[in-house]
């Protein structure tokens, strides 16, 4: 029966949606003591998800449910990458929530919900697929923002989020229609063959305009990218840190899929319009980054400015470019786990160590902490040997690649401004005094992840080839 | 056959070692530490030999392989990988030998020092640069170990940190090195430039290419090519192998604890200059004219620094002015491209200058860390084996026929006069002369040290001392009797193959028309004959003088020196003040630059950049960061408003453009 509709291209999706409701179902039936069957039952959900994704893996590209769905070797990356962050995000997560009476079976099946959305987004055929992918994991982060129900700042953020992200919604939506009038299908791989022949680009570019929108505030790029900060601090740090991770992965894979696939033809139009976005973004992020004196808020704004690159390799509108602009993601992403599990490694009761002041004098408390932190500041700011360095040197050489110059030169600037703000966090952690003498409370196992995931930076920066071969594997 | 793994096997386990004794020194402990290490070392030795087994007795072919590419770029590759023949082989044995010989000796002599184990990690950090860089088989790698190796020196020079001379004379090596790379990564990359290839092996096919090109440094003066880039490579070699002019920072290195000049500054990584020189042959063999420098600066190195050696009355200093001398005959020699001679005398040479420096530290250790040789004498009676092992070393440093310093200091001057590029004359004048000045400096030491009244016995303030010398614990009289054997016999044993046989094969490139060796070969008719022919020679009756001088000197009429450096009061005081390179260096380079520096500073630095640029745009951007954080104002209906605002402006200027 599954070779029918090609069910089996999707069965890691198929697995996942039963195994959430048997979470859901199982989680009911928890007294509070008992919540860590449900951390359980989610990374063993995860560990389920990979082995199916490994297990039907594809070599070419194969369509199911009548081209709505298709299963590539990109897809197949893209999903075992999510199952490792998610999962990672969700080791993170434990102590803070268990420490605040947040440990509740909302975060986790949520956040499964929520890579859902992103799987469905990676394998996505229609441009309805695309949508239905978007506010499956759009309507989760919402709710996860607002989740502790004490709060009132991430109940605000988390009524901004959905408010702006309706509008976001919209406008791809929009785009989206127009589209379908103009070329007659929704199909990703037919509109690009009708796109082909279609005279008077105006109607065209007006539906681009629309979808670029979209897929800029899913990015959060500037000017779509207000929520971000105000999110990103709203929300409970376990819940910003999910957000500043996987998503990620499904706003570069909506941009591939819609742009690089669907409207390949209109590379000239939206290439021109990403450029202002990217500048932009760059700018904004790294500007107003420097006057932050939250790290949470300062990591949003980091996170703007990362978006301003990534854009730069899609932007290129290659093969290499798309390429770059993954490898930037991978490393973004584990860069970014890392500096938020900085940030939940540290707090404690009463002590959220979201101020970029909580962090002075680490080195004093524990030098290897102070370590890792110092890893991950250098690599996310792009200093050689780490990774970010790498991840910047692609999506720069990318963007050289096709005459545009001028643009690699801004990008290196803006990350020289860049510089700072990360640098100042180190200057904290090593020439500053501690405010206290309390020792890290956290647990064995976020230790150990969190170690592993600094020197992760520092070791894929060393032999960049592993990362970069998945990539290239990924998009041939 | 030789496999990959045993080759990285003889790299990874000191590097493995000295990260275990490193990071993890605390939780070792001392004892921990120096076990890892010379267990790492000795596999590396044990190996090493296997390897150098290998290629001589069981014919195994040479290994010219990549490990590990770790980029391309622009088609250049940049690769790990090793490049293992006879002279490689030969290397890596001599390094780990001395190199294990050091860490056991350490044992004994930093058994005190509170930096033990950061001590062991080092030494064992430096083993594997220095393989990595003897065993490389493309440019990246050697700069790689080069840089690697200067670091370690940097770091164990000032290894007594608190100490402000340590201080100084650490960061001297570093900015004094700093030249010598300079010109050394421009000689790299012209090689790039003209090959486009780092490999050694693609280079070498293409030397011609390179030699027919020339290029222009000095507009409208045309320059060789392939002299440029030897030349440039060979200011690289004059840094590190602390060869005239550059060669400054090599008596102040003393300042580091013993055992690293014996392994860093006398046996290894000051001869990686020679080394890299001897790789190079087939380069260097093109160019008379980077040859003909080469020949002078080593000439001149040889007979000068000798010089100093003579004067000078601190013990570790005399033998460091020894290494620069005997650095200089190995330069000679690579100059009248008898670079087997070179390689051969880097051999011998590390064994027993190896031997000398862990003498003179064991007297060290002997004198409650005293270096003054004014203040030494009679030692004999209270340490006889460091006086037989140091008198060996002594010997074979003099060229005693019979002893390996003998055959490879003979051959080298034997093939200076053999040669017949321009600068030969002077060359073989220096080294000859040289042979004087070595015996006197040498036997002085040995004289100073060993023989004579008891000098320790009264110090300053004319009352008695207390402490007697006392000969050192077996884990330092051990190396030095393990090292006292090849300075001894080794020469002996190898001449023949080594030096006028066939055993480097291809690694090493001659022209026929500069082949001095060969016309020493003429000659050669066994190491007996060889020594005893030597009594009928000038080096040998020079050898005598030397020796016999300073008996006079220095047993037989204590006070005679002192008279006749009064007599001489200017040549004197120039020797005494290192021919005044250090005040020259200070007042122009250091004082010039600082002055240089400090102009830049106040217009540049603080006016300009720091002024206008710094200041100006962190303001700027300061200003424009406060401006735009004021735009986030938390209002739902402004973000809103902003993500109109831009969707409005992107469809205006797309749609109505």
């Amino acid at each position: 029966m599954f070779d029918n509709f090609g069910m089996q291209a999707a069965a890691a999706e198929i697995f996942l949606i039963a195994t959430i409701c048997v979470v859901l179902l199982v989680d009911v039936f928890l007294s509070d003591s008992k919540r860590w069957i449900t951390y359980a039952l989610s990374l063993l959900t995860l560990a389920g998800c990979a082995w199916m994704t490994l297990s039907y893996g594809v070599n070419e590209r194969v369509s199911a449910f009548s081209g709505m769905y298709v299963a590539d070797p990109m897809g197949d990356v893209l999903k075992l990458f999510s199952y490792a962050t998610v999962a990672v995000s969700f080791i993170y997560a434990r102590d803070y929530l268990q420490r605040r009476a947040l440990f509740k079976g909302e975060y986790f099946v949520l956040g499964l919900v929520a890579l859902l959305g992103i799987m469905v987004m990676i394998s996505a055929g229609n441009l309805l697929t695309v949508y239905l992918g978007v506010e499956l994991l759009s309507l989760s982060l919402y709710a996860m923002v607002a989740f502790d129900r004490e709060s009132t700042v991430a109940a605000e953020s988390a009524m901004k989020y959905f408010v702006l992200g309706a509008i976001a919604s919209g406008m791809l939506l929009y785009g989206f229609s127009i589209m379908y009038g103009i070329a007659g299908t929704l199909q990703l791989d037919e509109l690009a063959v009708e796109l082909r022949s279609v005279e008077s680009p105006i109607g065209l570019v007006f539906a681009l305009v629309f979808i670029i929108a979209g897929v800029a505030f899913k990015f959060g790029a500037v000017p779509f990218h207000m929520w971000v900060p105000d999110v990103y601090h709203g929300a409970p740090t376990p819940v910003t840190l999910f957000i500043g991770a996987a998503p990620k992965i499904s706003s570069f894979v909506l941009a591939v899929r819609v742009l690089a696939e669907g409207l390949d033809s209109l590379v000239a139009n939206w290439q021109d319009m990403l450029i202002v976005i990217s500048v932009l973004s760059m700018a904004i992020g790294n500007i107003v980054a420097i006057a932050q004196t939250n790290l949470k808020r300062m990591l949003a704004y980091s996170t703007v400015s990362h978006v301003g690159f990534i854009l730069l390799g899609i932007l290129a509108g290659t093969n290499d470019g798309y390429r770059a602009a993954m490898y930037y993601t991978f490393a973004y992403v584990i860069m970014s786990v890392g500096s938020f599990g900085m940030i939940l490694l540290l707090a404690r009761e009463g002590f959220e160590a979201d101020r970029i002041d909580d962090f002075r004098g680490l080195n004093r408390k524990s030098p290897w902490f102070a370590a890792v932190m110092l890893m991950l500041m250098f690599s996310t700011a792009g200093v050689p040997p780490f990774i970010g360095f790498w991840a910047k040197v692609e999506v720069i050489a990318a963007v050289l690649d096709v005459g545009l110059a001028w643009l690699a030169a801004l990008a290196v600037l803006f990350s020289v401004i860049g510089a700072f703000y990360y640098l100042r966090v180190v200057k904290v952690m090593y020439f500053d005094e501690p405010t206290d003498t309390v020792d890290i409370q956290a647990g064995g196992t976020l230790r150990a992840v969190l170690s592993l995931n600094g020197l992760a930076v520092l070791v894929l920066g060393i032999v960049p080839s592993v990362l970069i071969d998945l990539c290239v594997r990924a998009l041939p | 056959m030789i496999r990959q793994s045993v080759l990285l096997t003889i790299v990874l386990a000191p590097l493995i070692a000295a990260i275990l004794a490193g990071v993890f020194g605390r939780f070792i402990g001392r004892r921990g530490a120096h076990t890892v290490t010379i267990a790492g070392v000795a596999i590396s030795f044990v190996l090493s030999a296997w390897v150098l087994k290998l290629l001589l007795v069981d014919g195994a072919p040479p290994v010219n392989e990549a490990v590990y590419t770790w980029l391309v770029s622009d088609n250049i590759r940049m690769e790990v990988g090793f490049l293992v023949d006879r002279l490689t082989a030969l290397m890596m044995v001599v390094v780990t030998f001395v190199s294990l010989c050091v860490h056991v000796y350490t044992i004994g002599y930093m058994h005190d020092d509170p930096g033990y184990q950061r001590f062991f990690s080092y030494i064992s950090l430096f083993t594997f640069s220095m393989l990595m860089l003897v065993m490389a088989n493309n440019f990246m790698q050697l700069f790689f170990g080069w840089e690697a190796v200067g670091l370690v020196s940097y770091l164990l020079i000032g290894f007594w940190y608190t100490r402000p001379s340590a201080i100084f004379a650490n960061l001297k090596a570093f900015l004094v090195n700093r030249v010598g790379d300079f010109g050394f990564l421009l000689g790299i990359a012209g090689v790039v430039y003209f090959t486009g290839s780092l490999d050694y092996q693609t280079v070498f096919e293409q030397r011609e290419l390179i030699a027919a090109n020339t290029m222009q440094i000095i507009p409208g003066i045309e320059w060789q090519a392939i002299t440029v880039i030897c030349i440039l490579l060979f200011i690289g070699a004059m840094g590190k192998s602390a060869q005239v002019p550059l060669h400054v920072w090599l008596p102040d290195s003393m300042e580091g604890p013993t055992p690293i000049s014996a392994l860093i500054h006398a046996a290894t990584m000051v001869t990686a200059g020679i080394f890299m020189v001897a790789r190079m042959s087939p380069l260097f063999e093109l160019s008379e004219v980077a040859l003909s420098t080469v020949l002078v600066v080593g000439a001149t190195t040889a007979f000068f620094m000798g010089l100093l050696g003579m004067v000078n009355n601190d013990i570790k200093r005399v033998v460091a002015y020894s290494t620069l001398s005997q650095l200089g005959y190995m330069t000679v020699a690579l100059g009248v491209s008898a670079y087997s001679a070179a390689i051969f005398h880097l051999m011998t040479h590390a064994f027993f200058k190896a031997l000398l420096f862990l003498a003179a530290g064991s007297v060290i250790i002997g004198m409650h860390h005293e270096q003054d040789m004014r203040k030494m004498g009679g030692l004999k009676k209270y340490m006889p084996i460091t006086y037989w092992t140091a008198l060996i070393g002594a010997l074979a440093l003099v060229a005693f026929p019979g002893t390996s310093g003998f055959f490879s200091k003979d051959a080298i001057i034997a093939a200076t006069a053999a040669a017949s590029i321009p600068g030969a004359t002077y060359a073989y004048w220096c080294v000859l002369l040289g042979v004087f000045v070595t015996a006197f400096y040498t036997f002085r030491l040995i004289f100073m040290t060993f023989e004579g009244p008891e000098r320790f016995r009264t110090d300053a303030h004319g009352h008695h001392d207390s402490h007697t010398p006392h000969e050192s614990p077996w884990v330092v009289t051990v190396p030095l009797i393990v090292l006292a054997v090849p300075s001894l016999v080794i020469g002996w044993l190898t001449v023949q193959p080594v030096l006028f046989g066939d055993y480097f094969g291809t690694a090493i490139f001659v022209e026929a028309a500069h082949d001095t060796v060969a016309r020493v070969a003429e000659t050669f008719h066994g190491p007996g004959a060889f020594s005893l022919h030597a009594l009928l020679t000038v080096p040998f009756w020079l050898m005598v003088a030397g020796v016999a001088t300073a008996w006079v000197f220095y047993v037989k009429k204590p006070e005679l020196p002192s008279q006749i450096a009064a007599r001489l009061g200017p040549l004197y005081k120039l020797l005494e003040n290192k021919f005044y390179f250090d005040e020259l260096y200070q007042a122009v380079f250091a004082r010039g630059s600082r002055r240089l520096g400090s102009v830049l500073w106040r217009a540049g630095d603080v006016a300009l950049i720091d002024g206008a640029i710094v200041n100006g745009s962190a303001h700027v951007v300061g200003w424009f960061s406060g401006v735009l954080r004021r735009l986030q104002s938390g209002y739902l209906y402004h973000y809103a408003f902003a993500m109109i605002i831009g969707l409005s402006a992107l469809l205006a200027w797309y749609v109505l453009r």
